[in-house]
C-alpha cells in the first residue's frame, strides 16, 4: 500500500499543481525523483514532526492542498496538538497518510506502533478516516481525497486482503439473520473464515469516519447483536454503534487491539494478531462465544 | 521616512482592560504592531482575501489587546467592538480566532505554533510563484522555550526564506533565558538578525525593512522586562 501511495502521489503531483507532499525523512528517498521534478511541491522537513504538521497547516492557509506522510506515531501522536490546532482549529484541511498501522512494525516494538491513531482523531471534529484493506482501495481512496479541502486520514498497512472491495459505504458481503459483524480494512480476510457457519451479516468498511450508522441499522436482522472488528484499538467505533442503535435493545462486542496492556512482543504481525485475538482462531472463538450466549 | 499620526492606541486598549496603565502582555507588543501595520506591511481590510497580500501571524496569542487595538485603528474592526470583548456576544477572545476576526491570519494562544505555520505559508506562496509577499510572525522570548520553534527556525534557515521575518518581543520573560542573546539562536541557523529598541518606531521600521537576500530575518525587539 505504501508503494502504491508513493507512485500514485508521484503521478498526481504532475497532474495537479495545487498538491504538495510534505515528508519528515520517512519515504523521502523513494520520492527523490519527484522532488527533483517539483522542488517547491515535494518538501522534506527532516525529522521534525511538529513542523511537519505546522508546515502542512501553513500550506493549506495559502490555498495549497498538502499531503503529509509518516509513520503513525509520528504523524498523529507526537504532533497531536498540531493536528488539532494547526489544521482543524485554523479551519483548514489536509490529507494525512500514515504507513505502518498498529503493529505492522511488530519487530520494532512499541515506539513504532500506534493502535490509538483513529481514537485520537476521534477527539478532533470533522476528519474522514479511510482504512483500506487492499492497495487498489488505497489508490482509489487517495485519489478521492486529493481534490477539495477536507481533512482526511488515510491509514495504510502491510496487512491486506486478497481482493479489493471498491464499493462505497459499508458493503454487505454476506447476509444473515442473527446479527451483524462489521470488519474494517485488512481484518476482513480473517473475519470471513471466522464467520463461516454463523448465520450473520458481514459488512465491510474501508471508510470508517464518517461512520455509516444508517447502513449498520439497515443490516440489523432478527437480533441486534453487533460485533466490531477493527485493526486498531478495540472499541474505537463503539460510540458510533451505540448512537446508531440508541433506541434499540442491542448487544455489542468490540474486537481489536487490546487496551488493557502493552503487548511487549517482537515477532511478526501474525504473532501480534494471535496475541490480540485477531487471528482466525481467536476471532472464531470470540464470535461463536458471543452469538452462542445470545441463544442461552 | 513617512510620518503618520498615531491614533490613541492606549485609549483603544483601555476600552478592553478598563485600565489606562494596561497589562504587560498588551503593552509589550503595541509599538511593534503599530510599526508593522502602519509602515511595513501591505495589508488592509480590502485585501484580506488577496492571495498576494502580506501576512502577519501573531504566534504569541495571549494578551491580544494591542493587536485588537491596532486592527481597530486600521479599520479591520469597529472600535465599539472592543467594549464587550471576551463576552459571549463578542468575536474577540483572550486568544484570537481567525475564523471570526477579519484580518487575523492564524488562530493562536497555545505557544509554539506560529513559526511553523509561517514557514508553511512561505512554502505555499513559493509554490504559487508569489514572490513579493512578506510573511511576518511575532513570537515572545519565552515562547522560544517551546521546542517546536527550534524545528521551524532550522528549517526556515535551511530553506533560505527571504520572505520570512520573525519578530521576537524580548521582555526577558523566558524562565531560563537565552545566554548570548536570542538572535544567536537564529544566526547559527542562517538567519539575518537585528536587535533594536522595541519602543523606537524609527528603529523598528529600519530593522523590519533590512534587506536580507536568501536569508530569513529575525528582529529582536527589546522592551522593558516583564514584571514578576
Amino acid at each position: 500500500m505504501r508503494e502504491t501511495f508513493l507512485s500514485t502521489m508521484d503521478d498526481a503531483l504532475a497532474a495537479d499543481p495545487r498538491l504538495v507532499l510534505v515528508l519528515a525523512d520517512i519515504s523521502a528517498a523513494s520520492m527523490a525523483r519527484a522532488q527533483r521534478r517539483h522542488p517547491d511541491r515535494v518538501l522534506n522537513v527532516g525529522i521534525r514532526e511538529q513542523t511537519l504538521i505546522g508546515v502542512t497547516g501553513g500550506l493549506a492557509l495559502t490555498g495549497m492542498r498538502p499531503v503529509a506522510h509518516s509513520f503513525p506515531p509520528f504523524l498523529v501522536e507526537r504532533p497531536y496538538e498540531q493536528v488539532k490546532l494547526d489544521l482543524t482549529h485554523q479551519g483548514v484541511g489536509a490529507v494525512l497518510v500514515s504507513a505502518g498501522a498498529s503493529y505492522d512494525m511488530s519487530y520494532a516494538g512499541r515506539t513504532h506502533q500506534s493502535p490509538a491513531d483513529v481514537a485520537l482523531l476521534d477527539t478532533v471534529p470533522g476528519w474522514t478516516v479511510y482504512v483500506p484493506g487492499h492497495p487498489a482501495e488505497a489508490r482509489r481512496l487517495l485519489l478521492e481525497s486529493l481534490p477539495g479541502d477536507c481533512s482526511v486520514y488515510l491509514r495504510l498497512s502491510v496487512q491486506a486482503n486478497a481482493h479489493p472491495h471498491l464499493g462505497v459505504g459499508f458493503q454487505t458481503l454476506r447476509d444473515g439473520r442473527r446479527g451483524v459483524v462489521l470488519a474494517v480494512g485488512p481484518v476482513l480476510d480473517r473475519v470471513l473464515p471466522a464467520t463461516e457457519g454463523l448465520d450473520v451479516t458481514v459488512l465491510y468498511a474501508n471508510t470508517i469516519r464518517p461512520f455509516d450508522g444508517k447502513a449498520l441499522r439497515a443490516a440489523i436482522g432478527e437480533s441486534a447483536d453487533v460485533v466490531l472488528v477493527e485493526p486498531y484499538l478495540a472499541g474505537t467505533s463503539a460510540h458510533h454503534v451505540t448512537e446508531a442503535l440508541a433506541d434499540l435493545p442491542h448487544r455489542l462486542l468490540s474486537l481489536g487491539v487490546r487496551r488493557d496492556a502493552e503487548v511487549r512482543l517482537y515477532g511478526t504481525p501474525a504473532d501480534h494478531d494471535a496475541a490480540h485475538g485477531l487471528d482466525v482462531p481467536g476471532l472464531t472463538f470470540a464470535l461463536k462465544d458471543f452469538y452462542d450466549r445470545a441463544e442461552r | 521616512m513617512t510620518t503618520t499620526t498615531e491614533p490613541d492606541l492606549s485609549a483603544l486598549i483601555a476600552r478592553m482592560t478598563g485600565d489606562e496603565k494596561h497589562s504587560a502582555a498588551a503593552r509589550s507588543t503595541v509599538d511593534v504592531l503599530w510599526a508593522l501595520y502602519d509602515r511595513v506591511l501591505d495589508i488592509s481590510p480590502e485585501k484580506v482575501h488577496d492571495p498576494r497580500r502580506d501576512r502577519f501571524l501573531l504566534s504569541k496569542g495571549h494578551g491580544p489587546m494591542a493587536y485588537y487595538a491596532v486592527l481597530a485603528a486600521k479599520g479591520f474592526l469597529d472600535p465599539d467592538e472592543l467594549d464587550d470583548w471576551t463576552s459571549v456576544g463578542s468575536r474577540l477572545g483572550m486568544h484570537p480566532d481567525r475564523m471570526r476576526v477579519p484580518g487575523v491570519e492564524i488562530s493562536s494562544g497555545s505557544l509554539g505554533h506560529g513559526l511553523a505555520l509561517a514557514v508553511g505559508t512561505v512554502f505555499g506562496l513559493r509554490a504559487q510563484r508569489i514572490t513579493d509577499a512578506k510573511v511576518v510572525v511575532l513570537v515572545g522570548d519565552a515562547e522560544l522555550d517551546e521546542g517546536s520553534n527550534a524545528e521551524a527556525i532550522a528549517l526556515a534557515g535551511r530553506a533560505a526564506m527571504d520572505r520570512l521575518t520573525a519578530v521576537v518581543i524580548d521582555n526577558s520573560s523566558a524562565t531560563h533565558g537565552w545566554p548570548g542573546g536570542i538572535e544567536r539562536r537564529f544566526a547559527v541557523e542562517g538567519w539575518a538578525t537585528r536587535r533594536v529598541d522595541g519602543r523606537d518606531h524609527d528603529a523598528l521600521y529600519d530593522a523590519l525593512t533590512t534587506p536580507h537576500p536568501a536569508q530569513p530575518l529575525c528582529v529582536v525587539a527589546v522592551v522593558e522586562p516583564k514584571e514578576r
